[in-house]
C-alpha cells in the first residue's frame, strides 16, 4: 500500500515535468495552428542554458532559482526570434507547412548545441536546499520531486488566471476559437502571436531548466521528449491547457504503474494510451471540434486539371533520362537513383492522402515498414523469393491500411495525423520487441533480390518501372472519378455527403490505397538494402516523407516527386561533404521554406501560370 | 573536461594539411571506408575518431604499409542501418575503398556485415557489441574488435558469483544489447551459482528512463543485488534517483560499461561507490604501450583518452598489422590474414588476436570497483580481464555460429 502511494507520487512528479513542456506546445498550437516541431529543441536549450548559468553561481537558493528563471526567459526570447524571423513569413502557407520550417530549426539547434556544449552528457548541480530526501511512509522520497509535484498545479493555476483574468488571456482564448474573427475585430494578430510564442517557449525552457537538478542534460533531449509532448497535447485536446495537465497525469501514472506489471511496455505505452483516447474521444480529453475545420490554407487549393503539354514533356524527358542512366552513371549513382525512385513512390503515396485526400499522416512509415517486413518475413520464415514478397507487400500494407483507416478516417487534421502516428508506433514497437519473429532491433538480414535482379542495373530498371508505374497510377487515380470524390470530401464534407458521397468510405479507400503503394516502396527498399530494421517504420522516416511532400508542394501533383528528389539529394550531398551537415540541412530547409512557401513545385507552377 | 569541438576541428585541419607531406610512398594509398553514427553518438565517437586519426598518422609517419599511405573516408550514418548500407555501397563503388570498418550500433554493424558478406568485401567492425555479429549471423568477411556483450556479461557474472547475494534485480535498456546482456548474465550466474533468484526486471526505453518509478519498482522487490545495463543519460538519471532514495545502500551492484570514462565522467560527484564494473581506468594503466599511447594522445588532442579512443586506435593498429601480413589489398588475402592475426593493443596487456574460429578479437576489458576521488568517479582494485578467458568453449562456439 505504501508502495502504491509512493509510486503515485513518482507519477505526479513526471506528470509535472511533462505538463510544463506540453502546456507551451498546446498554447502555441491553439492560437497559431503551428505544429511546432522545435518545441523539444527549446526544452533542450532551456536545460543547457540553465545548466551553464547555475554551474557558475555560488550555491544559493535565490541565485539558483533566478538562474532558472533567466534561462527560461532567454528561451522565450529565442521563441520570439523564431516566430518573428521565420514563422511570421509563412502563416499563409498550406496547413502543416510551418512544420517543415520548425524541423529546420531542430536540425540547426542540434548542431549549435553540440558546438557550444560539446558531445558529453552534462550533469548539473542539485538544487540548493533540496538536495536530499524526506521520509514518506517509510520510503525515502527526493525533496526536489516534491517541489516538481507542486510546480505543475501552480503553473496550471497561474495560466488559468492569466487566461481568465487578463485582457491578453481573453484575446488568446478568442483567437484559439476563431482567429479570423479576432483579426476582424481589430486585434493586432502579429503582436498576439509573438507574445503567445514567447509564453510557449518560456514554458518549454522552464520545463528544461527544471530538469537540470534532476537528470543529465544531453543532446538527445529534444527528440526524446518531442513525441511524448505531442502525445500529451493531443490526448488533452490541442489548445486546452487543463487537458494537457490531465493527459500528462494520465500518461505518467499509467507509466509508473504499467512498468510494475509489464516492464517491457515502456516503448509503446504512451502511444497505446493515445490510440485508445483518440478512438473514444476524437478531439482528445478536453478538446473541442474546431469551429472551422478546414483552415484557410486549403481554401486556395485549385481544381486539378490535366497536366499542361510542357509538363508532360518534361516528365517524359526526365523518365527517359532516368531509363538511359545506367550505362552513363557509376555504380553509386545507380544506388542513389534506385533509392530516389523508391522514395518518389513513397512520397507520392503520402501525397495522395495528404493533398487530394486532405488526410495528413504522421505515421506513413508504418505501411512502408509493413511492406518491407512482409517481404523479409516471408523470406526468413518460408524462404519466399522476391517476386512473391513484392506481390504480398502491397496486400499486407493495404490490409494494415484498412484496419488503421477504419479508426483514423473519422478524425480531423492534427488529431488524425497523431492517431496514424500512434498506430505507426505500435507497429514499430512490435517490430522492435517481437524478437523471435522480427529479430528485434537487429532486424532481418539477407533480404536480397532474386538472382535475375541482383545486378544493380537490372534492379534499378525494375525499381524504376515499378515506381514510375505506381506514381503514375496514383496520378491517374487522382484524375479519376474517385479522385474527384476524394477532393470533394476534402473541400466540403457536408456538401459531398449531400450529393450522396460516402465521405468516410471514400477516405477509407484512399487511406488503404496509399498504404498499399507505400508497401510496394517499402518492399523494394528492403530488397535494395538487403536487410530490414525497425528504423524503416520509425518516426524519422514518417517525418522524412512528410518533409518531402511539404517541400515539393502539397497542392501540386508533381510536388511529392520534386520534393523527394530535392530532399534526399540534398541530404545525401550534405552528409558526405559537410561535417556539420545537420546545421547545413536545417539552414537549407529554412531558406527553401522562406523562398517557396507553396513548396518548390507549387512555386514553379505559380510563376509559370503568372507568366502565361 | 569537455571535448572542445574547435580543438577537434583544428586537429583535423592540421592533419589534413600535414598528411600529404609525410611518407609519400610509391603506389596508391590504401583507402579505408569508415562508417559510424557520428551525429547520433558524439560522446563516444568524437574520441574514437581522434584515436583513429592518431593511429593513421603514426602508421603514415612510419612510412605507411609496404610503402603505401593509409587514407580514411569517414561517413556518418546518423544511427540508421539503411543509410550505413548506402554508404557502404558508395565507399566501395565511388570511393574505391579497400575495406570497410566502423559501426557503433549493433544493427548498423549487422547491416554492414551482411552487405560485406554479400559483396565479398572485408569489414572490420570496431564497436558494435551484439553477439550476433560473430555468432548467430557471423560470416567470413566480418571481424569484430571490442569485447562483446557476452564477454562483458561473463566478466561481471564471475564477480557476481563471488558475493553472497541471492535475490537479484536487473535494470536494462529495452533493446537488443540490454536484452542479451540480461539474458547472458542470468544464464552464467545461475550456472556458476545455482539457487540465485531474479526478483525484478526493469526495461526502460532507451534514452527515456522514468528513473523515479524504475528505482521504486526495484526497491519494492527488496533485492540483495542489482545488475545494471543502462548507460549514458539513462544511467546518470538512474544513479541520481537511486542515490537520493538510498537504493544502492548495502546492495551489491554489478554494472556493464560504467567504468568507461564516457559514462563515468558525466556522473561527476554522484558516481556511486563500490559498484563492480567493466571499464577503462585510463589514468592508472601503466603498461609501457599504454603510457606511450596516453601521452601522445594527450599531447596531440589536449584531452585525455576515452575508451572510444582506444577502440579507434586499436582498430587501425589491427588493420595495419593485417595489411603487413597480407602484403596487399586483395580481399580474400586480407580475410585470411585477419584470421588468428595478433596485434598490440593500446592497453599494452600482451598480444590480442582475432580468433579464427569466430572472428572475435580477444581484446579484454578492465574489471574493478567504482570509487570517488577528488569529486569524480574512478576505478579501484581493477584488473585486466583478458577477453580470451571469457568466451565459450570452441565446441559451443561452433554451435552458435553458422559453419561452412
Amino acid at each position: 500500500m505504501e508502495f502504491l502511494a509512493i509510486q503515485f507520487l513518482n507519477g505526479l512528479a513526471s506528470a509535472s515535468s511533462l505538463f510544463l513542456v506540453a502546456s507551451g506546445l498546446t498554447i502555441i498550437f491553439g492560437v497559431t495552428r503551428v505544429v511546432n516541431f522545435a518545441h523539444g529543441s527549446l526544452y533542450m536549450l532551456g536545460a543547457y542554458i540553465a545548466l551553464t548559468i547555475v554551474s557558475q553561481l555560488p550555491r544559493d537558493p535565490w541565485l539558483y532559482w533566478s538562474g532558472i528563471l533567466v534561462a527560461s526567459v532567454v528561451v522565450g526570447l529565442v521563441g520570439v526570434a523564431i516566430e518573428m524571423l521565420l514563422l511570421r513569413r509563412i502563416y499563409q502557407a498550406p496547413e502543416l507547412f510551418q512544420l517543415l520550417a520548425t524541423f529546420g530549426v531542430v536540425l540547426v539547434v542540434e548542431d549549435v548545441a553540440l558546438w557550444i556544449w560539446g558531445p558529453e552528457d552534462r550533469l548539473g548541480p542539485r538544487a540548493p536546499g533540496l538536495r536530499g530526501a524526506v521520509e514518506i511512509l517509510g520510503q525515502r522520497f527526493p525533496q526536489y520531486e516534491l517541489l516538481l509535484i507542486a510546480i505543475g498545479p501552480v503553473v496550471l493555476l497561474l495560466l488559468w488566471l492569466l487566461f481568465t483574468r487578463t485582457r491578453w488571456g481573453t484575446l488568446v482564448r478568442a483567437a484559439t476559437q476563431d482567429r479570423e474573427m479576432v483579426a476582424a475585430l481589430g486585434v493586432d494578430q502579429r503582436w498576439l502571436f509573438t507574445s503567445v510564442f514567447f509564453l510557449g517557449a518560456f514554458l518549454a525552457g522552464l520545463g528544461g531548466a527544471l530538469q537540470v537538478a534532476r537528470a543529465p542534460t544531453t543532446l538527445h533531449m529534444d527528440l526524446d521528449i518531442i513525441a511524448e509532448v505531442f502525445v500529451v497535447t493531443v490526448v488533452g485536446g490541442m489548445g486546452s491547457v487543463p487537458g494537457a495537465f490531465l493527459a500528462a497525469l494520465l500518461i505518467s501514472q499509467m507509466h509508473a504503474f504499467g512498468i510494475m506489471v509489464f516492464p517491457k511496455i515502456t516503448l509503446v505505452l504512451t502511444f497505446l494510451v493515445m490510440a485508445v483516447v483518440l478512438v473514444v474521444r476524437p478531439y482528445g480529453l478536453l478538446g473541442r471540434p474546431p469551429t472551422h475545420p478546414r483552415a484557410a490554407g486549403l481554401a486556395r487549393a485549385q481544381p486539378i486539371g490535366p497536366a499542361p503539354r510542357e509538363l508532360r514533356l518534361v516528365g517524359l524527358l526526365a523518365l527517359a533520362a532516368a531509363a538511359i542512366l545506367p550505362p552513363l552513371a557509376g555504380e553509386y549513382a545507380l544506388i542513389m537513383a534506385t533509392e530516389m525512385a523508391i522514395l518518389v513512390l513513397f512520397a507520392a503515396s503520402l501525397h495522395f492522402m495528404m493533398g487530394p485526400g486532405g488526410l495528413a499522416s504522421f505515421g506513413h512509415a508504418a505501411y512502408f515498414g509493413v511492406g518491407a517486413y512482409a517481404g523479409a518475413l516471408l523470406m526468413k520464415h518460408f524462404g519466399a523469393p522476391m517476386e512473391l514478397g513484392l506481390a504480398v507487400a502491397p496486400v499486407a500494407a493495404g490490409l494494415a491500411g484498412v484496419v488503421v483507416g477504419f479508426f483514423v478516417v473519422r478524425l480531423e487534421g492534427v488529431y488524425l495525423a497523431m492517431l496514424t502516428l500512434a498506430f505507426a508506433q505500435i507497429a514499430w514497437s512490435a517490430a522492435f520487441q517481437w524478437v523471435e519473429v522480427t529479430g528485434g532491433d537487429n532486424g532481418i538480414l539477407g533480404v536480397w533480390p532474386s538472382a535475375w535482379a541482383r545486378d544493380r542495373t537490372v534492379y534499378y530498371l525494375f525499381v524504376l518501372a515499378l515506381c514510375a508505374g505506381g506514381t503514375l497510377a496514383l496520378r491517374h487515380a487522382i484524375h479519376s472519378p474517385f479522385g474527384y470524390a476524394l477532393r470533394a470530401a476534402r473541400d466540403n464534407p457536408l456538401r459531398a455527403e449531400a450529393i450522396g458521397l460516402d465521405v468516410a468510405r471514400i477516405r477509407w479507400v484512399a487511406f488503404a490505397l496509399a498504404s498499399a503503394f507505400a508497401g510496394i516502396a517499402g518492399a523494394l527498399f528492403a530488397y535494395a538494402k538487403g536487410s530490414v530494421f525497425p528504423t524503416y517504420l520509425a518516426i524519422p522516416r514518417s517525418v522524412d516523407a512528410l518533409l518531402m511532400v511539404l517541400l515539393g508542394g502539397v497542392e501540386t501533383l508533381s510536388g511529392p516527386i520534386i520534393g523527394a528528389l530535392a530532399f534526399h539529394g540534398l541530404q545525401e550531398q550534405l552528409v558526405r561533404v559537410v561535417e556539420h551537415w545537420r546545421a547545413a540541412m536545417g539552414l537549407a530547409i529554412i531558406v527553401l521554406v522562406l523562398a517557396f512557401p507553396q513548396g518548390i513545385a507549387g512555386h514553379v507552377r505559380d510563376r509559370w501560370e503568372r507568366a502565361r | 573536461m569537455t571535448m572542445k569541438r574547435r580543438t577537434m576541428m583544428k586537429a583535423a585541419a592540421i592533419a589534413a594539411v600535414a598528411a600529404p607531406s609525410i611518407a609519400r610512398g610509391q603506389g596508391a594509398a590504401i583507402r579505408i571506408g569508415e562508417i559510424n553514427s557520428y551525429t547520433a553518438q558524439p560522446a563516444f565517437l568524437a574520441p574514437y575518431r581522434n584515436g583513429w586519426n592518431l593511429a593513421i598518422e603514426e602508421a603514415n609517419a612510419a612510412g605507411g604499409v609496404n610503402g603505401r599511405r593509409l587514407e580514411t573516408v569517414f561517413r556518418d550514418d546518423a544511427g540508421k542501418p539503411e543509410d550505413a548500407v548506402r554508404f557502404a555501397g558508395e565507399l566501395l563503388a565511388a570511393e574505391k575503398v579497400d575495406l570497410l570498418s566502423g559501426g557503433f550500433l549493433s544493427n548498423v554493424g549487422l547491416a554492414i556485415a551482411d552487405f560485406a558478406n554479400q559483396n565479398k568485401r572485408l569489414y572490420v567492425a570496431s564497436e558494435p557489441l551484439s553477439d550476433a555479429l560473430v555468432w548467430g549471423r557471423g560470416n567470413r568477411y566480418t571481424f569484430r574488435l571490442r569485447p562483446s556483450t557476452y564477454m562483458q556479461a561473463a566478466m561481471l557474472a564471475e564477480e557476481a558469483a563471488k558475493v553472497d547475494a541471492r535475490r537479484w534485480a536487473i535494470v536494462s535498456p529495452n533493446y537488443e544489447y540490454g536484452q542479451s546482456a540480461a539474458k547472458w548474465f542470468k544464464e552464467l550466474l545461475v550456472r556458476a551459482k545455482p539457487g540465485v533468484e531474479f526478483v525484478a526486471e526493469q526495461f526502460p526505453a532507451l534514452g527515456r528512463i522514468d528513473a523515479g518509478a524504475t528505482v521504486q519498482a526495484i526497491e519494492q522487490s527488496r533485492p540483495d543485488a542489482i545488475f545494471n545495463v543502462t548507460f549514458g543519460g539513462d544511467l546518470t538519471n538512474f544513479v541520481r534517483q537511486g542515490n537520493t532514495r538510498g537504493l544502492f545502500e548495502k546492495r551489491f551492484v554489478a554494472s556493464m560499461l560504467t567504468g568507461e570514462p564516457e559514462y563515468m565522467d558525466p556522473l561527476r560527484d554522484e558516481c556511486p561507490e563500490g559498484w563492480v564494473v567493466t571499464g577503462y581506468p585510463w589514468d592508472q594503466i601503466q603498461t609501457a604501450n599504454h603510457r606511450r599511447f596516453r601521452d601522445t594522445y594527450q599531447k596531440r588532442f589536449n584531452d585525455y583518452p576515452r575508451l572510444g579512443s582506444v577502440v579507434g586506435y586499436d582498430t587501425v593498429v589491427s588493420i595495419v598489422a593485417m595489411l603487413r601480413k597480407s602484403g596487399g589489398t586483395d580481399t580474400e588475402k586480407m580475410v585470411d590474414a585477419m584470421k588468428g592475426l595478433p596485434f598490440e593493443s593500446a592497453f599494452g596487456e600482451g598480444p590480442v588476436l582475432y580468433r579464427a574460429i569466430d572472428h572475435q578479437s580477444t581484446l579484454g576489458a578492465y574489471v574493478g570497483k567504482t570509487a570517488l576521488k577528488g569529486g569524480k568517479g574512478t576505478m579501484v582494485g581493477w584488473r585486466y580481464a583478458d577477453g580470451a578467458r571469457y568466451l565459450p568453449s570452441d565446441d559451443v562456439v561452433r554451435t552458435l555460429r553458422p559453419q561452412g
